[in-house]
C-alpha cells in the first residue's frame, strides 16, 4: 500500500479508450515519475486523481480514503496539491495575495466568511508565506503583480502556493514544459531542495527525460493507456519494451 | 484608524467631507444667477446622489470583486422599497424598522436569485439576473397586485393600521416618515448673502448610512473574503485546486451586494414614501451597471462617483431646453443663433440621455478605469513623475 493507490482505472471517451486497467502505487515520500508518448493517458490518469475527470471503473485511494466523486476543493483539502501545465495563478493579484490564499484554504477550509479583519492582520500567515518565498527565492517581489512575472517566475510562484499548504502529495504535470534548458535546472534543483527539506510525496508527468531521470525514485511508463512498466530509473533506461515505445527516438 | 490603513483613511475622510458638505459644494452659484439652475445641492436630488451612491456601492462589491456581473439588481432596490412601505403601512412611520426589514427582505431574495444564477457564470450568468428582474417587476404588475397594488404603486393611506403609530395625524392628514419623530422632509434654510443652502434631515440620515455603508465596503474589500473575491475573478480554476469552492463566496457576495440594493430601496422609500414597480425594471438594472463602470469598477469610490455623475445629469442637464440655450447663444445673429441652437438641441434637455451615451463611450474606450481612472491620470501629470513607476503603483494597489 502506498499513499496512492490506482487500482484498474479505466476511462472512456466516446469510442476512444483513454485508460485501460491502469493500476499504480505511489509510495510515501518517494518521487514517482509518469512518462509516456503524447496521447498515452498521463493528463487523463492526472485529471481523475485531482477529481476533474471521474473514471469509468477502478478506484483511487489516497491514504486510504477514496478520491472518486469528490470535488477538486474537496480532494485538496485532503492533502493533494497540483502544478498545472501552464502556471496557473491569481494574475490581477500580487505574489503575497497568491500565497495568503492558500494559506487561508488550509486553515479555515472550503469556505469561511472573513468580511471584516484585515488580511493585514494575520500576522501569522504572514510570516509563514514570507518563509516559503524566500524558500523559493521571490521575497523580493512579494508585492509585484503576479501577471505581469515571466514564465519562471509563474511557474515558482505556483509550487510554492502548493507547498506552503503542506500537501502530503504534490502532483506535477509537466512542470518544466516549454522552459529553456537553464530554467529547467533551476526546476530541477528547486524540486530536490524541496524533496530534501520536507517529507513530501511528488508525482511527475513529464515529457523531459532529463528531468525524469534527475529526479525521479520510480518510474511508470504509460503507452496507449496502459501501463508499461513501472521500475527504477536505472532499469527504465536499458528496458527494451519502453526503448521500443518512446525512448527509440531519443537514443 | 478604525481598522483601516492610512491611504483608506484618508479616502474615507474626503468621501465623508464630501457628502456632509454637500448642501454648499453642490450650490455653488447664488440662487438668483443665470447658473442656477445647475445647482444641485437641493434635498431631494442630494438623497439620491447618496442612495444610488449606496446602491452602487453595493453592486461594486459583486461586480467589482468577482467580476459576475448582474442585470437584476434593480429588483432588490424594488424588493427593498416595498418591504419599506409594508413597514410604514403595518407598524410605524419610524424609519428604522422599514430599513431593518428592506434589507433583510431583499436579502432573503438575493438567496433565492443567488442560488439559481450562480449556477453559471459571465454572460448566462446575467441573463439570469435578468430574467428574474424582470419576472419581479412583471409579477408586481399584476399577480402580486395584493402585495405591490400593481401600476398604481403601493402608498401609505388615512386606513393603515400602524401599530405602533397613528393611523392619521390630528389633523386628519396622513403622517410623515420620520426618525424618532424627526421628519425626514424637514428642512432648515440657510441665506448667506445671495446664496441658499438647505439642510434637510433626509438628507443627513442618507448620507450618515451612506458613510456607513461605504465604511463597510472598505472593510469587505481590505478583507480575506475580499480577496477571495478577487481571486475568483483572477482565475477558478486555480481556486478549485487550492481547496477553496468559489460558490459561497460568490453567494455571500451576491447577498451583500443584494442588501446595499435592499438598503438603498429603503430609503428611497424612507424619503418617498411609494414604491412603484418600475423601480424594478431592468433599464433601472442597466443604470447601476453605468454608474458602476463610469465612476471605475473594482475602486472604492468610483461607483460613488459614477451615480452622483448619472443623477447629475438625469436631474440636471436634462433641464437645459431651448429657451436656455438661446440665452446663452443670444449674442450671435439671429441666423447663426437658430443653427448653434438646433446643433445642440438633440443633446441637451430631453436628449441627455444622448450626451451621457456620448461620454459613456468616450470614457470607456479612452478611460477604462473610469472617472477614478481619469482622476489618477490627472494626479500622476501634476506630480510629473516616472510613468514606470506609476504604471507599478497603479497595478499593485487596483483597488483604491
Amino acid at each position: 500500500m502506498g499513499i496512492l493507490d490506482v487500482k484498474d482505472v479505466n476511462k472512456r471517451f466516446g469510442g476512444l479508450k483513454a485508460l485501460s486497467d491502469v493500476t499504480l502505487s505511489v509510495q510515501e515520500n518517494t518521487v514517482h515519475a509518469i512518462i509516456g508518448p503524447n496521447g498515452a493517458g498521463k493528463s487523463t490518469l492526472l485529471n481523475c486523481l485531482v477529481g476533474k475527470l471521474i473514471p469509468d471503473t477502478g478506484s483511487v485511494m489516497f491514504d486510504g480514503q477514496s478520491v472518486l466523486g469528490r470535488k477538486p476543493f474537496e480532494i485538496n483539502q485532503m492533502g493533494i496539491s497540483r502544478v498545472f501545465q501552464t502556471p496557473e495563478i491569481f494574475g490581477d493579484l500580487t505574489v503575497m495575495e497568491n500565497m495568503m490564499i492558500p494559506l487561508f484554504a488550509k486553515r479555515d477550509g472550503i469556505f469561511r466568511l472573513h468580511a471584516i479583519e484585515a488580511v493585514e492582520s494575520e500576522s501569522e500567515l504572514i510570516t509563514r508565506a514570507e518563509q516559503m518565498l524566500d524558500d523559493v527565492n521571490m521575497l523580493d517581489k512579494r508585492n509585484m503583480h503576479s501577471a505581469s512575472m515571466s514564465r519562471g517566475d509563474k511557474r515558482r510562484l505556483e509550487m510554492a502556493m502548493c507547498l506552503v499548504q503542506e500537501p502530503r502529495l504534490l502532483l506535477l504535470d509537466e512542470p518544466t514544459a516549454g522552459m529553456a534548458r537553464a530554467d529547467t535546472n533551476n526546476t530541477i534543483d528547486l524540486l530536490k531542495e524541496i524533496k530534501e527539506k520536507r517529507d513530501i510525496t511528488m508525482c511527475i508527468i513529464e515529457h523531459d527525460m532529463h528531468v525524469v531521470f534527475s529526479l525521479a525514485d520510480r518510474i511508470t511508463v504509460l503507452a496507449q493507456g496502459t501501463p508499461l512498466v513501472e521500475d527504477t530509473p536505472e532499469n527504465i533506461k536499458g528496458h527494451p519494451k519502453v526503448q521500443e515505445a518512446y525512448l527509440g527516438e531519443h537514443a | 484608524m478604525l481598522g483601516l490603513g492610512k491611504k483608506d483613511v484618508t479616502l474615507f475622510l474626503i468621501v465623508a467631507v464630501l457628502a456632509l458638505f454637500a448642501p454648499f459644494i453642490l450650490n455653488p452659484f447664488p440662487t438668483d444667477s443665470g447658473l442656477a439652475q445647475f445647482n444641485a445641492g437641493y434635498p431631494d436630488l442630494m438623497q439620491r446622489f447618496v442612495i444610488f451612491g449606496i446602491l452602487a456601492i453595493g453592486f461594486n462589491i459583486l461586480f467589482g470583486l468577482t467580476g459576475y456581473l448582474s442585470f437584476g439588481h434593480a429588483a432588490f432596490l424594488g424588493v427593498g422599497s416595498y418591504a419599506a412601505v409594508w413597514m410604514f403601512k403595518l407598524l410605524s412611520m419610524n424609519v428604522i424598522p422599514a430599513i431593518l426589514l428592506s434589507m433583510i427582505v431583499a436579502g432573503l431574495f438575493a438567496v433565492v436569485i443567488g442560488y439559481v444564477s450562480l449556477r453559471r457564470s459571465g454572460i448566462y450568468f446575467s441573463i439570469l439576473t435578468l430574467a428574474f428582474a424582470q419576472m419581479s417587476y412583471n409579477l408586481a404588475y399584476s399577480v402580486l397586485t395584493p402585495i405591490t397594488n400593481g401600476e398604481t404603486g403601493l402608498q401609505i393611506t388615512l386606513d393603515d393600521p400602524r401599530i405602533l403609530g397613528v393611523s392619521a395625524t390630528a389633523d386628519g392628514g396622513i403622517p410623515v416618515t420620520n426618525l424618532f419623530g424627526m421628519e425626514m422632509r424637514s428642512f432648515e434654510t440657510l441665506t448667506l448673502g445671495p446664496w441658499e443652502f438647505q439642510f434637510s434631515v433626509g438628507y443627513y440620515l442618507a448620507a450618515i448610512i451612506m458613510l456607513i455603508s461605504f465604511y463597510v465596503a472598505i472593510r469587505i474589500f481590505r478583507s480575506p473574503f475580499g480577496m477571495m473575491l478577487r481571486a475568483i475573478k483572477s482565475n477558478q480554476n486555480r481556486l478549485y485546486y487550492t481547496g477553496l469552492n468559489a460558490r459561497p463566496y460568490t453567494l455571500a457576495a451576491f447577498v451583500i451586494s443584494g442588501m446595499y440594493a435592499g438598503l438603498a430601496g429603503g430609503l428611497l422609500a424612507c424619503m418617498d414614501p411609494l414604491a412603484g414597480a418600475e423601480r424594478m425594471q431592468w433599464t433601472a438594472s442597466g443604470e447601476v451597471v453605468l454608474m458602476t463602470i463610469l465612476g471605475g469598477a473594482g475602486t472604492l469610490i468610483g461607483p460613488v462617483l459614477g451615480a452622483g455623475f448619472i443623477k447629475y445629469f438625469e436631474n440636471i442637464f436634462s433641464k437645459i431646453n431651448d429657451q436656455v440655450v438661446h440665452g446663452w447663444v443670444s449674442f450671435l445673429p439671429d441666423g447663426l443663433e437658430d443653427l448653434v441652437v438646433g446643433l445642440i438641441h438633440p443633446f441637451v434637455g430631453k436628449g441627455w440621455h444622448l450626451t451621457l451615451g456620448l461620454l459613456f463611450m468616450l470614457i470607456v474606450i479612452f478611460l477604462p478605469g473610469g472617472l477614478v481612472e481619469g482622476g489618477q491620470r490627472i494626479a500622476r501629470r501634476l506630480r510629473r513623475k516616472p510613468a514606470k513607476d506609476d504604471a507599478k503603483s497603479a497595478s499593485t494597489t487596483p483597488a483604491e
